[in-house]
Formats: structure tokens, sequence, C-alpha cells
């Protein structure tokens, strides 16, 4: 068995006083896409920062392509080749759409194709009649595609996808599945949070559920989507 | 006035707009980007006249002098970038406060390094060649180099505009500017960016700095003008933005530049008014104005008030029955101490400044630990209630125990007065208008000779002959030093007191329960301008002389020193920070040259040893 791409054990993090995460393991294998589900405040977005470096007070074992990167500065984790896209979207808004673009520009990664404007433009037509307006006066669902197109521009193994479903109209979560499914097909793997079921289960094979900042569910989409008692213990409102 | 005084001073005020301009669009950028307020920014400034001047000494000819210019520009913009990567880095997640400090002991460090390298004498720097003549403005004479620096100002703006929104690195900025943690995520190297962004806006210092040298001598009391002036810039043009530094300089340099072509003028009803007088005083208005209307600034973005993230401290109690018994024995053995040392004994003299400045660093630390409000401007309340004591006493005739009872409303009005504005930011807008408030409050003492002495003073400040021994004084201070104290803990223990901590600790909640936040700081700031400025009519009566120097910046930075010292934790931290400050300069000052870059190494080292902040206050992260 092939070592997974991003290896996750024992992840623990904290705001403050408050502890959100009590020890997350899970992995992601190369070219596949993995849904990280759970209510609202389980702590999917908290473990992705985690994972990136983005809270400080942060402990566990994070290996990405072989390399330990928890205690790696967000940089050069993002160098190494594992993009986010977060859910609040966090687009550059003083900046415009392909300054977007370009400053989250890394250099190819050797036997994969790069991700140019064509190729992205070719991914979000919209974006291309879009380049040189400012970000902040684009649409919800303009900026939802936008945050992925500027992942990709960092050429990522991995993507780690924040709730790309939430708040942006049914066409848009269409069109994003379809994106998840094409990037999925170019070979990058994707963690996908999401509260989403239906739209998770479209995209992903296997899925993990969070509460409380523990797993409480792991296996394959189908046996999640099989087990009615995992559903409305965990996810269901 | 005439049209061509008019003209030439409107072109005066667009060459200072320039300098003005290139002082403060770095300190605005580096904030913008760093949220670090460096107040070390003046400092750089006047070390790039510096480096300047020594430069001219050994390039000559035109080339030489504008050589000179841009080599000390360069040599300020790599001490930045050393100052960013060696110190700075470390404190980017440190409490405000810390960080403020530190780049307030880098001023002490290069102020001293200054006087050390340079001597105290002001430097004349060259006139620039070929630029020594002046053009004819409608008859009158308009120095040749005022045209180049007008043109230098909007060059600069150009310049930066295109950097800024043209290149790579300039969209990396901006991107950091608005999400810092975002642009990590997508591999900005923030090390680099940062150090780089510190080194430009250290070499705008510097350069402004190297520039203004033909215009006016190097000295080394030009780094607290510059930060004084710098920080109404970018209050007024709105912190961070660099159009708003540019427009916010030419208003004020203009509006001062107005000022001085009006010159005296006869008015109905107020008589002969000297309007180059008031150009302090305009500067003050426009950033009352400012502040009233857009509290961010000009071109600035509202601040978002800050969820407090930490529990709130435990709530404050009186303290237990001993602690009463043994604070009151150590006054008795405090007022019967004179009996034993003897009315010449040197002790009684260091316990009276010690009083004084318990008295003022209790009164600072009553706004930065209940109130959590970070005054980099406090003496301000010191020198005007030691200026209101001895300005009754002198000019009005009021018999000194009068004056002294009166001083505490010289410190209150100017509180009340500034506080207004004050309360309104927060944060590092808050310390920077602080300052600022106070820099004027020293420039009016500074000018304004008829009444204040101007840079003399004011002396024969004494006390009435039953109070003029050592001893009675002694008892004198001993007694308000008590009073005071007592006075501040029975306000912080009144609901009263409960409201400033809860306005501190969660401004959002403070005022969904009902307390008005402002309000209740506005009242705290102004009790604590009227203890201060209790603690400067002692002061004034205890030296017998008062001069600017009373109510000077580093004053104000003594007090936080002390406060910081002791502990913000604990109201008793003032008490033992303030006499342990000043058994040390005592000590110290006397035997060590530079004694000041040494208390500014000892900040440093404490900022550095302790990045999370000493005791638990520092829990409370900004
Ligand atoms: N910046 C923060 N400061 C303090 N608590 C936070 C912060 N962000 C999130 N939390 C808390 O952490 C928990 C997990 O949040 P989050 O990871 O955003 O959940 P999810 O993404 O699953 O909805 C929630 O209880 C939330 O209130
Ligand atoms: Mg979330």
């Amino acid at each position: 068995m092939t070592e997974p791409l991003l290896h996750v054990r024992d992840l623990t993090a904290r705001y403050g006083a408050a502890q959100i995460l009590f020890g997350i393991s899970f992995d992601l294998n190369a070219g596949e896409a993995v849904a990280l589900m759970g209510r609202n405040g389980a702590g999917k977005s908290t473990t992705m920062k985690a994972i990136l470096g983005l809270i400080d007070a942060r402990a566990g074992v994070v290996v990405f392509r072989g390399e330990h990167i928890s205690r790696w500065p967000t940089y050069k984790i993002a160098r190494a080749g594992l993009a986010y896209a977060p859910e609040d979207r966090r687009i550059f808004a003083d900046l415009t759409v392909r300054e977007n673009l370009d400053i989250a520009a890394l250099p190819a990664r050797p036997g994969r194709e790069p991700w140019t404007h064509e190729r992205i433009f070719a991914l979000f037509p919209n974006l291309r009649e879009a380049q040189d307006r400012s970000a902040a006066r684009m649409s919800g669902g303009e900026q939802q595609m936008l945050t992925v197109a500027r992942a990709l521009m960092g050429n990522p193994y991995a993507l780690l996808l924040d709730e790309p479903s939430e708040g942006v109209a049914p066409i848009v979560v269409e069109a994003m599945a379809e994106t998840v499914l094409k990037l999925k097909g170019e070979g990058v793997a994707i963690l996908l949070s999401e509260q989403n079921l239906p739209f998770a289960a479209r995209v992903c094979d296997r899925a993990y559920v969070l509460e409380k900042g523990e797993i409480r569910f792991s296996g394959a989409m189908d046996a999640l989507m099989r087990d009615e008692a995992a559903r409305r213990a965990w996810l269901e409102v | 006035m005439t049209a061509a005084s008019l003209a030439v001073q409107f072109l005066n005020g667009l060459a200072n707009a320039s300098t003005l301009f290139l002082l403060a669009c770095g300190l605005s950028l580096i904030f913008g980007v760093t949220r670090i307020v460096n107040f070390a920014h003046g400092s750089l400034y006047m070390l790039g006249a510096y480096v300047a001047w020594s430069l001219t000494q050994h390039l000559s000819g035109g080339v030489g002098f504008w050589a000179s210019m841009f080599g000390a520009a360069v040599a300020v913009a790599a001490l930045g970038a050393l100052i960013e990567s060696a110190l700075l880095r470390r404190l980017y997640r440190s409490p405000e406060l810390l960080q403020l400090l530190a780049t307030f002991a880098l001023t002490l460090i290069i102020r001293d390094a200054v006087l050390y390298i340079w001597g105290p004498e002001d430097l004349l720097g060259p006139r620039a060649p070929g630029l020594a003549g002046s053009i004819n403005i409608l008859g009158r004479a308009f120095p040749q180099y005022d045209v180049v620096l007008i043109v230098v100002g909007p060059l600069v703006l150009l310049a930066l505009h295109v950097l800024l929104t043209r290149t790579r690195w300039g969209a990396m900025v901006r991107a950091a500017t608005q999400d810092r943690d975002m642009a990590a995520a997508v591999g900005v190297n923030q090390a680099i960016l940062f150090t780089s962004v510190f080194a430009l806006g250290s070499g705008l210092a510097g350069l402004a700095g190297a520039l203004q040298l033909p215009r006016e001598p190097a000295s080394a009391s030009l780094d607290l003008f510059a930060i004084g002036d710098a920080f109404v810039v970018v209050v007024v043009g709105g912190m961070g933005s660099i159009p708003g530094a540019f427009v916010a300089a030419l208003i004020i340099a203009e509006i001062k530049a107005l000022c001085i072509a009006l010159g005296s003028v006869d008015l109905p009803l107020l008589g002969t008014v000297a309007f180059p007088k008031f150009t302090l005083v305009a500067e003050f208005i426009v950033m009352a104005v400012v502040l009233i209307v857009r509290p961010w600034g000009l071109f600035g973005q509202p601040q978002s008030i800050q969820r407090a993230l930490n529990p709130a401290e435990p709530p404050s109690h009186a303290a237990p029955r001993w602690f009463y018994w043994l604070a009151g024995a150590l006054c008795f053995a405090l007022a019967v101490a004179p009996l034993a040392l003897g009315e010449t004994s040197y002790a009684l003299v260091l316990a009276i400044d010690i009083f004084i400045a318990i008295l003022f660093a209790a009164s600072l630390y009553s706004l930065v630990g209940p109130g959590g409000m970070h005054s980099f401007g406090h003496a301000a309340y010191f020198g005007l209630g030691a200026y209101a004591a001895a300005l009754l006493l002198k000019s009005a005739g009021a018999p000194m125990p009068v004056a002294l009872a009166l001083s505490p409303l010289g410190g209150a009005l100017g509180a009340l007065l500034f506080g207004w504005f004050c309360v309104r930011l927060s944060g590092v807008y808050f310390a920077m208008l602080t300052l600022a408030f106070s820099q004027i409050v020293w420039s009016i003492a500074y000018q304004w000779d008829a009444v204040t002495g101007g840079s003399n003073g004011l002396i024969g400040v004494w006390p009435s002959q039953w109070l003029a021994s050592h001893t009675a004084y002694y008892w004198l201070s001993l007694a308000l030093c008590v009073a005071g104290l007592v006075f501040l803990r029975i306000i912080h223990l009144s609901p009263f007191g409960a409201a400033l901590r809860a306005a501190r600790d969660n401004p959002l909640r403070a005022e969904a329960i009902g307390i008005d936040r402002r309000s209740v700081q506005w009242r705290a700031f102004t009790i604590a301008g009227a203890v201060g400025g209790l603690a400067g009519g002692l002061f004034a009566f205890s030296k017998g002389s008062i001069s600017p120097e009373t109510l000077s910046v580093s004053r104000s930075i003594d007090g936080l020193v002390m406060v910081l010292f002791g502990g913000v934790e604990s109201a008793l931290g003032p008490i033992v920070g303030a006499a342990g400050f000043v058994a040390l300069q005592d000590t110290i000052a006397r035997h060590v040259d530079y004694w000041r870059a040494m208390l500014g190494f000892f900040m440093l080292a404490l900022t550095l040893l302790f990045p999370g902040g000493l005791a638990g206050v520092w829990r409370r992260r900004s």
C-alpha cells in the first residue's frame, strides 16, 4: 500500500482557552476526494486551519508527501503543494481577479501539467471576462470560483475545500460539483468540508464525520448514506 | 498679507507637505502590513538627517550631494530591515503594548547612539549644489531647493502607487495588508515581505530626514517632533492609506502655511491676532475635526472592535484586613522617618521624588490597568498640573497651597478636552493620539514664551515658608500621595471601576448591558489626568522650577515603564514600580552617561525574554 498523501494523527487545536479539536486522525490519498462532514461548529474549518498552520495552538502529527509539516510556517506548507479554499472565501478584495490569481502562482510540479490562466478560465469561464475587475465587485458564486481558482494557481497536490456549497445558488453548487469531479480527474486530491450531504455524496468516495472536535464516523460514502442512525446523530439538524 | 506672501507661503506649505508625506507614508505602509506602529519611525527620520550630514562631509559636488541623500535613505532602510528581522519579527504576536514599548525602546537607544556618534551640537548641512539660490515668485524669493522638494512628494506618491499596483510585490503587500493569513496560505513568505516593507518604509523616513537637512539642522530632538507629526498625519489620513497620508500632509502643511502667511492681523473685537502662533493649534483643530467626522481618518477603514478571547480577570476585592494594617504601619513608619533621618538627609529628597513618581504612575496605571487604555502621553497631564500650579503662583498671584490644590484641575481640564477625542479610538490609535496630543502640549509650552517662559520654563516656583523645609515637604508629598492612592483605589472598587473594567474586557457586551463605554472611559481619563496633575503640582514646588521637559514624552514612557515594572495586574504594581524606577534611576543615571539607552536595552530585553508578556495581564492579547 502506498503512503497517503496527507496523513493526520491526533490533531488538537484550541482558540485561547477553548479546546476545539480533540485528537483528529484521518488520511487523504492521492487522487481521491474525501468528505469531512459535521454540523456547524463541529470543527471542520478548524481542522483545515490547524493543518495549514493558521492556528498557533495546535499539536499532533501532520505528514504531507512524506514530510512532517506540523511545525512548518503556513507559506511553506502552501508551497509544498497543499492549497486552501476557505469557507469565508477570503479573496483579496483590494486586488483584481487576475492579481488574485497571480499572487497565488507557484512553480509547476514535475510530471504534472501546470495550471495556467487558460486552463483556469476553461474551468471557470465566468472569470475570464472578470479578469480586470476588482475582486470585491464579484457575486458570491464568482467569488467562490475565484477562491478555488486561486488555490489551483499554486499547482497543488491536494486542496482543502471548505464548504464550497455554503451560501451560493443551487446552480453554482451544481457547477462546483462538476468542478470538483474534474479536479479529481486531473489528479488533485480533495478534502471537502461539507454539511450538504447530497453534494458530498456526489463527489466523494469516503467520509469522516466530526462532532465536537472528534471523529465519530469514518468509512465509505455509501456506508454513511446507508447508516441512517449515524446521519441523524451527527449530521441532520 | 499680500498675494506674494500668500503665494510663497503656499509653495512653502507644499514643500513641507512633501517632507511630511515622505515621513508619514512609511509609517502608514509599515502599519498596514505588519500592524505594528513603529514609534522609532521618527528616530529613523532623524538618523536619515545625521547620516546624510556625515556623507556630505565626504562627498562633494552635485553628484556627491544627491548620492549622500540617497545613501542615507539606503543606510536607514538597511537598519530598518535589521530592526525588523532581529527584533520586531519576534513580537508580531505579542500584546500591543509590548510592541509599542519595544519600538519606543529603540527611540531611546537611537537617541543616545546619535548623541554618542555625532555629539549634542546641532549639525548644519550644506546647501544643495546648484540649488542654493532662489527663484522669484511675484517679487519674493523662494528657495530653489524647496521647488525640488515640492516635486519629490508627488513623485514618491506616484512611485509608491506604481510599486503597489503594478508589481507582484505590490500585490503581495496589498494582499497581506488585507489578510495576512490568507496571503501565507497562498504561499507568500511573510518574513521576506515584512522585512522588505519595513526597509522601504524606513528608507522613506531616512530620505525625508536627509532631504530636510539643507533646510533644518540635524538635531537629537528631531525624533519626537517627527513622530508626533507623523502620527497626526496618519491619524488624519487614515492608518495604512498612502493617498490618505498625502492628502493629510497637504492639508496640515497648507493650513500651517496659511497661518504664517496671515501674520498678525487686526480683527474686530479680538484686537491683534498673531496667526503664526496658531500653527500648532491649527494642526490640533484639523485632527479634532477629522476625528469627529471620521474617527478612522479621511481614507482609512473603520476599525472593528475585537472580541475579547480571554476570560476576564477575577473581580477586584477589597484587600484583607491585615493588608490595611500593614499599609498603615508602613505609612506611619514613613511619616516618622524624617525625625530619624534629619532635615539634611538626601533620602528625604529622594523620597519626595518617589512619592511624586508613585502618584504619577498610579494615575497612569488607572488608565492602563483597569482602563485598558495605553496612554503614551500621560506626562501632558502631569505637566499641565505643574504649569497650572506654577502659573497660578507666578502670574495669578495665588498663594502656594491654593496653587497646589488647583493643580489637579489643570490636569483634569486637559484630560477632559483631549480625552474626549482619545476615547473615540482604541488600541494603537489611542496610543498614537495620546502621544500626539502630548507633543502638542509640549510644543505649546515650548513656544508660548510670554506665558510659559518657553524653553527656559518658569522659575521661582517655591512652596510657602511653612512647607519649605525638606521635612515639611516630605510630609506634604507623603500625605498627598497616600490620599491620591486611596482615592484611586476607592474609584477602582466602586461600580464605576467595575464598569470601566467591563468596557475594557468586552466592549460589546459592556455596551449591551447599558454601559456607555466612551463616557466611562472619558471620565476615567479625566480622573487620571487630575491625579497626574496633582503629581505635577507637587513636582513643580519640589523642584522650584519647571520646563517643557516636565511634560515630555520620555516622562510618559517612564511612567509606563514604572507601571510595567510593577506588573499591570496589581494596584500595588505602580507603587513598587515607581519606587524601584526612581531609586534605580538615581543610582544608575548618576554614573552612566547613556542611561536612556540602558533603559531602552532593558526594555528590549524584557520584551524579548517575555514576548508573551509579563505576569498575567499580558494574557490580554490585543
Ligand atoms: N476564531 C475563533 N475563536 C474562537 N472560537 C472559534 C473561532 N473559530 C471557531 N471557533 C469555535 O470553534 C468551534 C469549531 O468551529 P469551526 O471549526 O468553524 O466549525 P465548522 O467549520 O465545523 O462549522 C466552534 O465552537 C466555534 O465557535
Ligand atoms: Mg466551517
